[in-house]
């Protein structure tokens, strides 16, 4: 046990890298950290709680963006999240009586918040929504709405299958019981000239959501394009429509690293992003600008981080920010 | 048990008066008890908030949506059973009231009623395969989550086209039904919710059940030893199906808590709280095993739920290791349980 400890300590100290690894990663953040707020304006605490499930790749994007506004406006930024509509209204009557002085809520399950963001309005926090729910926002008592609209982002989709001269497409739903993303597939359905079939999958079971696509493919070889709702779901497809020998071409929404690499590649037609960084950035600099100015955004309508197509042509300039994780 | 040089020797040994405080240590749930003063004075300590009025409601409100479920499930495994179908249950329920009332255009009284009986017919449902096919209560009841989550979202969608139920916010009976199942009580201007009255009120029947009458010493029963139960008489069937109808008793209650809330049910929900009801339970002193347990010790393992996962919020840590925290609090609050008892155990 000792021995191999040792072995190991001796590896890291002699094998040392001057350039990129964990340390310039943390010479870098250090950097960051140094810069510390550009404002002066009192230590403000402002909550985050989202619908997110545990370990989200999309919501460390949007909690990135959040933070870094937090950095820059002298913020105390907490976040909390669950996937669960109850949980996250009981996770917002904390912040609420934690008395926090700005409120940023995701309405994926708009009617298990319409209570208690009624209240947090009430109690007088101003309130940000973000990501889902732009159609709830305003009558809620949000400020402003930050995020994609599914529909248009679905109604992008369409278009753009129709541009690449698609007939037959595969929707697949990773989340059951998201609103959200049912409009997505039914905003792509509406637009799209083929025809479109939706594919219910298990999101927390990746072999599950290889194997579902997969099957799909193997049964119906006219399928010409799969669309997947988020970007961990992009490598999955595109393994599936290798096992499966199918042609179709693969396309999601969300984008990541690997998605990035993908679109470079040519394994992956196009992604549609919303910018999930901007989303938690903006909701942040957003409620700062009103505590500070009495400032809104959107003149009553909502705030639109998407959609934006990326191709092959776009992937090689983000794929720097993607690696950072920040895109 | 070894009556020491304390008793006469005339006297038999389950005759004698032992002391109001020896009874107290030998109580199930004292473990719990001290371990949810420990978590609440850890979390005083740490969280600012937490100690806030306003707060005080929400914890409550917290541990009452497990506790209700809890009480029925504590002893269902005083009993020696599992149910892991308990957490979709209550979605179940929630989802058959909803759009029986919608669909039927019937005041939302009758929805809730039948789903009253479709809910108590799942938990028959649950006791009747076991007792029949004697297969372990893991496997049965894990064949009815499945089914159950399956038939969530297979009839949520083929009726109402969504994942989610139409709202029914507007039709007759909602109003009143809400003032039963999801309405709140401000006291000093702190907001208890309804629940809190319910998860009082079954943990006070659960625990009458079970101390008071004969039906509890059945439970006890059955869950010590189910052959040697049913060899003295013990209708052990009978005490099993009971046991299922009082954990789908509870689901209602808590699925028309989910629906009077927010007058709209996403028919994913559930999946995984089964496992809470049940940690709460074993947190309160519950074997898992069966014969052994309390259902004021699953009311005192909600409270440390409820306090737990509160509390990390209230104290700002990250929420990335918040499961973490759970867990060992879990742990703690189990291995202190267990040091508690056998201290108890070792002075009688």
């Amino acid at each position: 046990m000792g021995a191999v400890l040792a072995a190991v300590l001796g590896a890291s100290l002699m094998g040392c890298s001057s350039t990129g690894g964990k340390r310039a990663e943390e010479r870098a953040a250090k950097e960051a950290a140094e810069g510390r707020s550009a404002v002066n304006t009192p230590r403000w605490t402002f909550a985050m709680v989202t619908h997110s499930g545990d370990g989200d790749t999309f919501w460390d994007i949007v909690q990135k963006g959040a933070e870094q506004a937090a950095l820059k406006d002298n913020i105390n930024f907490l976040y909390s999240h669950s996937d669960e509509g109850q949980q996250q209204a009981e996770l917002v009557q904390t912040a609420i009586d934690k008395k926090v002085d700005g409120l940023i809520v995701s309405l994926a399950k708009p009617d298990s918040m319409k209570a208690v963001v009624a209240k947090a309005v009430a109690a007088g926090i101003p309130v940000i929504t973000v990501n889902s729910g732009s159609a709830e926002s305003k009558s809620f008592g949000a400020l402003t709405h930050i995020g994609q609209d599914e529909s248009i982002a679905g109604e992008a989709v369409g278009d753009e299958l129709d541009d690449r001269g698609r007939k037959k497409a595969l929707c697949v739903l990773h989340e059951q019981g998201n609103v959200g993303h049912e409009q997505r597939c039914a905003g792509a359905k509406k637009t799209f000239d083929g025809t479109m079939q939706n594919l219910y999958v298990d999101g927390t079971n990746m072999p599950d959501v290889q194997a579902s696509i997969e099957a799909k493919l193997d049964s119906d070889r006219s399928i010409d394009a799969v669309v997947t709702l988020g970007a961990p779901f992009a490598a999955a497809a595109v393994k599936a429509k290798k096992t499966a020998g199918s042609k179709a071409e693969i396309d999601t929404f969300d984008l990541n690293a690997s998605v990035a690499t993908g679109l470079a590649d040519k394994s992956l037609g196009f992604a549609v992003d919303q910018q999930p960084y901007l989303q938690g950035y903006e909701a942040v600099d957003l409620l700062w600008l009103h505590r500070y100015n009495r400032n809104v955004l959107g003149g009553g309508l909502a705030v639109l981080t998407g959609p934006q197509i990326i191709t092959a042509d776009d992937a090689d300039e983000l794929a720097e920010y993607t690696d950072r994780g920040t895109r | 048990m070894t009556a020491t040089g304390r008793t006469a020797p005339e006297t038999d040994e389950r005759l004698v008066r032992t002391s109001p405080l020896r009874k107290l240590l030998g109580r199930p749930e004292l473990g719990s008890i001290v371990g949810a003063v420990a978590v609440f004075l850890f979390f005083a300590i740490v969280a600012d908030s937490f100690l806030q009025s306003s707060s005080f409601g929400t914890v409550l409100y917290a541990a009452s949506t497990i506790g209700i479920m809890a009480a029925p499930v504590a002893l269902l495994m005083i009993g020696g059973e599992f149910d892991l179908s308990a957490g979709v249950m209550v979605t179940s329920a929630a989802l058959i009231s909803s759009m029986f009332s919608y669909q039927m255009t019937a005041n939302v009284w009758v929805g809730v009623f039948v789903s009253l009986l479709v809910t108590l017919g799942f938990g028959a449902f649950n006791g009747f395969m076991l007792t029949r096919t004697k297969l372990p209560s893991f496997i049965i009841t894990l064949g009815t989550f499945l089914m159950l989550t399956g038939l969530n979202l297979g009839f949520t969608k083929l009726i109402s086209g969504t994942v989610s139920t139409k709202a029914i916010g507007d039709m007759e009976g909602f109003e009143s039904a809400r003032k039963v199942f999801a309405s709140y009580l401000t006291i000093g201007g702190v907001e208890f919710k309804v629940t809190i009255l319910w998860w009082v009120a079954l943990v006070a029947v659960c625990t009458w059940i079970l101390l008071r009458t004969r039906f509890g010493n059945w439970i006890f029963a059955v869950g010590g030893e189910a052959g040697a139960a049913r060899a003295v008489g013990v209708p052990v069937i009978r005490t099993k199906i009971g046991l299922y109808l009082g954990v789908a008793f509870a689901a209602w209650v808590s699925g028309q808590h989910l629906l009077f809330s927010y007058d709209v049910v996403q028919s994913g929900e559930g999946v995984g709280n089964e496992l809470t009801y049940i940690i709460a339970a074993v947190i309160g002193g519950c074997l898992i095993t069966g014969g052994y347990g309390s259902a004021i010790g699953s009311a005192v393992g909600a409270i440390i739920f409820g306090m737990t996962s509160k509390g990390i919020v209230y104290a700002e840590w990250n929420p990335d290791w918040f499961k973490f925290f759970l867990g060992a609090m879990l742990l703690l609050a189990t291995l202190l349980n267990a040091w508690v008892r056998k201290r108890a155990e070792a002075t009688k």
